[in-house]
């Protein structure tokens, strides 16, 4: 028999219940409530979505012009012995 | 100072990581994410000999680049430290969004909701958050970190990150909403699926 747990226990859980970051006794409690409750269901489903728009949000590029300037830095930066740099 | 082979291998290294590093860097500050780069690599170039598996140095410099933020963070003096959190502890943007139903002839509420944020967007809703919650989430969810892994490269205990975690998500679902209301675009006249946009 797994324990219950309510859906607001639940709820605070589902992302380290995503995440595996839950103990057994916690992920068992969390997996026998999803298994009758459709609501919490539903806020399951919503976190992954939430999750995924998190993970495949970007940054923007690169700029050329910054890529260049680091570019610069980079070859300043990692001089070979004999040689000057801001190392 | 580096030898011939070693300066070669930084340097081919760092220029394959440029990207990622300023992606990391820009998601982390929001701004002077150049300069964050600049001094990771410099860092990085001071002990690249201590670098054992080259294959893993994309994710040694990542790490090194937090190292950099989070010492700026400490000194940065203006940073706060606590988050009044009270409010945001009970909120939730599941509930919200069907309690409020900003898209009324939308079928599929919840998943046009988040479909209104561009990148951009999304970007801009994370600045918003305290960088003591933020840092944790980029790391967790967009550079794939395991949270232990995020304890030690903040140098924070493992309860500490995960509630941090838990709170970053909060804030974020929190500021995600405060962001799409701010855009006055809820209920408006045509919030159907295909015009589902909160971008300023």
């Amino acid at each position: 028999m797994e324990p219950m747990i309510s859906c607001a226990a639940a709820v605070e859980r589902l992302w380290a219940f995503l995440d595996h970051e839950l103990d057994d006794h916690d992920h068992r409690a969390v997996e026998a409530h999803l298994a009758f409750c459709r609501r919490c269901c539903g806020e399951l489903e919503f976190a992954k979505h939430l999750r995924r728009l998190l993970a495949t949000s970007g940054a923007g590029q690169l700029p050329a012009g910054v890529r260049a300037r680091l570019d610069r830095f980079i070859d300043e930066l990692a001089p070979t012995a004999g040689e000057g740099g801001t190392a | 100072m580096l030898h011939t082979s070693d300066r070669a291998a930084f340097q081919q290294l760092a220029r394959d990581e440029l990207a990622a590093l300023y992606a990391l860097a820009r998601r982390l500050t929001g701004r002077d994410a150049e300069d964050l780069v600049q001094e990771a690599l410099l860092r990085a170039c001071r002990s690249f000999a201590s670098l054992r598996d080259r294959r893993a140095g994309g994710q040694w410099l990542r790490v090194i680049l937090t190292n950099v933020w989070r010492d700026g963070l400490r000194k940065d003096s203006r940073a706060p430290t606590e988050v009044p959190l009270d409010d945001v502890e009970c909120f939730s943007l599941y509930r919200t969004l069907v309690e409020e139903d900003p898209l009324p002839y939308s079928d599929t509420l919840h998943l046009d909701f988040l479909g209104g944020f561009s990148e951009d967007d999304v970007h801009t809703v994370l600045q918003r958050l305290p960088p003591l919650y933020r840092a944790p989430l980029v790391l967790r969810y967009m550079e794939g970190f395991p949270t232990k892994q995020i304890a030690r490269v903040l140098e924070l205990p493992l309860g500490t990150v995960l509630s941090q975690l838990h709170r970053g998500r909060k804030l974020f679902e929190r500021a995600l909403w405060d962001y799409a209301a701010e855009s006055g675009a809820f209920a408006g006249s045509a919030a159907t699926r295909e015009d589902a946009s909160w971008s300023r």
